[in-house]
């Protein structure tokens, strides 16, 4: 059952010694020195990067040292617009509108399918439930052609239509089974009591499960907008053209722009700020984001 | 919404004579309750049943026609029979290539991310303080590992002028550009997933809390060293847990694309290197329309994923332990 991972137990009092049994002082060294050199291994190359970025353009490569002798922001301004007259104002507004439709075709369809798979009793259950996890392991590459061909016949190729419209027919089955296993573990009481008083299915369903699945409908949108800001393939169809490209996208383009050292600062700056909005959603939303990945781990 | 009712409009006949919890007003005589639920149930999933025709199964049934025709978009699908798979098994070397890669993508990177996913939360979890900050240096990676912008860092990283090189250079070692050479351009790849191990770890870390103390507890009491009780506790207890990350990793492997797209530039290069199925399998969709060969690679790739994930849920029996609860 989920319900333990949602309400994590308190920081203050870690498992100390739990399971293997208490370390001994010197193991406790090693293994805080083995995790600390690893976290600086992992981090080096982002934080070299960032502050890189705020080199001036002819010491980027100069060393390893992490911080700037000189600091500057000449980087941030050529790369805002490093490709003319449309720049990463253009680009970021089109990620997030993308993102923002995601976050709300998601939440909305996955709760509705999660209600009725969670908590209603209907025939075939068994058998569409089932096809939901299945769904989960349908690659995405058996899907692509036939709906690029469907989306260019009806005139969608060039928008965000076929990036944001099937959020809104729950096809992350993913998310929907998050809502399935979020839903289960909420006590049938709480409806039974609602429908004596004559409430319906749907009041039921708006005034007394959503508002009890906010941690899931939080899990779920950062997820989407995480998903769906780091989306790579789908854009690449779908969108061409400067005004219409996406973050992403943008970023690719510094590949094709001949390397050199202006370029490499603007990359630098560009990718800097492109990993900001999810760096800045871990950091607020940090226990929904942990505790969401360890739920949809069991049963 | 069709299902909406109002309050007062059924409160009359509201309470059943026979009074069973969680039945309902006689508002429509015709439908018991159990047909209600049942149609507000089929109601509910009326987005996701256009979802499944629509976005999801049903294109994966229409490129199964695809990948029986030769199709470029302009002109309309001709079929052609067997021929598409028969010329991918016998006549693509690129096709072969893809493959190769893909097997050494996925059979270095299922294991490594899992060894190390499950050595560091095996590490966090025996109560060394500072464990929310280690989780989340370890986990962030893996929300923005998948991202152009890492793709691009990582393509810098090893690039020649690259921080890797020149970590090597303060030990006297000059190398190569590691994602141009086509022999390491593929591990810098496989690198980059193990960067992102954060997602198994925490699934690891919620799954060894799941464990009972007293189990250690009456093993530590039996003189059980450390080892002794990872293996004969930890392990068997966690396998339905190590069972998921396998699949989960095995799935998500496949199906790797962006990474090797911005590491080689669209191209899978050098040599072929990191030409990943998917990575090929996009170029000959959309880059020369091959719409019909295409679809048959993806229905390829659509089988040997559910024959490995089928593989794994047999060899569940095996070694996957589940408990009593």
């Amino acid at each position: 059952m989920a319900t333990t991972e949602w309400r994590e137990k308190p920081r203050r009092s870690p498992n100390r010694g739990r399971g293997l049994g208490e370390m001994t002082p010197s193991q406790v060294f090693l293994a805080h020195g083995a995790l600390i050199l690893l976290a600086l291994i992992m981090t080096y190359p982002v934080v070299w990067m960032v502050l890189a970025s705020f080199r001036p353009q002819g010491e980027i490569f100069a060393d390893l040292v992490l911080i700037p002798t000189h600091w500057t922001l000449e980087n941030y301004v050529t790369g805002w617009n490093f490709f003319g007259n449309v720049t990463f104002t253009t680009f970021f507004f089109n990620s997030f509108v993308i993102c923002a439709l995601a976050v709300v075709g998601n939440v909305l369809a996955c709760s509705l399918a999660g209600y009725a798979f969670g908590r209603l009793e209907f025939r075939w259950k068994p058998f569409w439930f089932a096809i939901m996890i299945g769904s989960l392991m349908l690659p995405i590459h058996a899907q692509l052609i036939p709906q690029y061909i469907a989306f260019m016949k009806i005139g969608w190729v060039n928008t965000i239509l076929p990036l944001v419209v099937p959020k809104f027919l729950a096809t992350d089955a993913f998310y929907v089974f998050l809502m399935v296993q979020f839903m289960r573990t909420l006590p049938k009481e709480l409806e039974q009591a609602a429908a004596l008083d004559g409430a319906s299915y749907w009041q039921r369903f708006t005034r007394i499960i959503l508002p009890l699945c906010l941690p899931a409908i939080v899990t779920t949108s950062i997820f989407t907008f995480i998903n769906t800001y780091n989306d790579f393939l789908g854009q690449l169809i779908y969108l061409s053209g400067l005004p219409r490209l996406t973050v992403p996208l943008a970023l690719r383009l510094f590949v094709d722009s001949g390397g050199g050292q202006s370029s490499f600062g603007s990359m630098f700056a560009m990718v800097t700020l492109a990993i900001g909005p999810v760096l800045g959603f871990f950091i607020a939303a940090q226990r929904y984001l942990v505790q969401g990945i360890a739920t949809q781990g069991f049963k | 919404m069709t299902t909406k009712e109002s309050h007062s409009g059924s409160g009359a006949s509201a309470v059943p004579s026979h009074g069973r919890a969680g039945a309902r007003p006689a508002r429509r005589s015709r439908l018991t309750p159990q047909q209600l639920e049942n149609r507000t149930a089929y109601l509910f999933l009326l987005p996701w049943f256009a979802g499944l025709a629509l976005v999801t199964l049903g294109p994966v049934l229409v490129s199964l026609y695809l990948s029986f025709t030769r199709y470029n978009i302009l002109k309309p699908p001709r079929w052609i029979g067997l021929e598409n798979y028969i010329d991918m098994f016998t006549d693509d070397p690129h096709f072969w290539a893809a493959v190769r890669v893909t097997f050494f993508y996925v059979g270095w990177s299922v294991p490594l991310v899992l060894v190390a996913s499950l050595v560091i939360a095996t590490l966090l979890n025996r109560g060394l303080s500072g464990f929310a900050i280690y989780r989340s240096i370890f986990y962030v990676p893996s929300l923005i590992g998948g991202s152009v912008a890492i793709g691009l860092l990582w393509r810098e990283v090893f690039g020649s002028q690259g921080i890797f090189n020149r970590l090597l250079g303060l030990f006297g070692i000059v190398g190569q550009s590691w994602v141009a050479t086509p022999a390491t351009a593929a591990w810098t790849l496989v690198s980059l997933h193990v960067w992102t191990f954060g997602a198994s770890m925490v699934i690891f870390l919620a799954g060894l809390r799941q464990i009972p103390v007293s189990l250690y507890e009456a093993a530590s009491i039996d003189g059980a060293s450390a080892l002794t009780k990872f293996r004969r506790i930890t392990l068997p207890l966690l396998s339905p847990v190590i069972f998921f990350n396998i699949i989960l990793l095995t799935i998500q492997s496949f199906q790797s694309f962006t990474q090797a797209f911005i590491v080689s530039n669209g191209t899978g290069g050098p040599a072929e290197s990191t030409l990943l199925y998917t990575l090929y399998l996009y170029k000959r969709a959309f880059v020369q329309l091959d719409m019909g060969y295409a679809s048959a690679m993806a229905w390829v790739l659509l089988v040997v994923i559910a024959a490995f994930t089928a593989l794994l849920f047999w060899s569940a029996r095996f070694w996957v332990f589940y408990g009593d609860d």
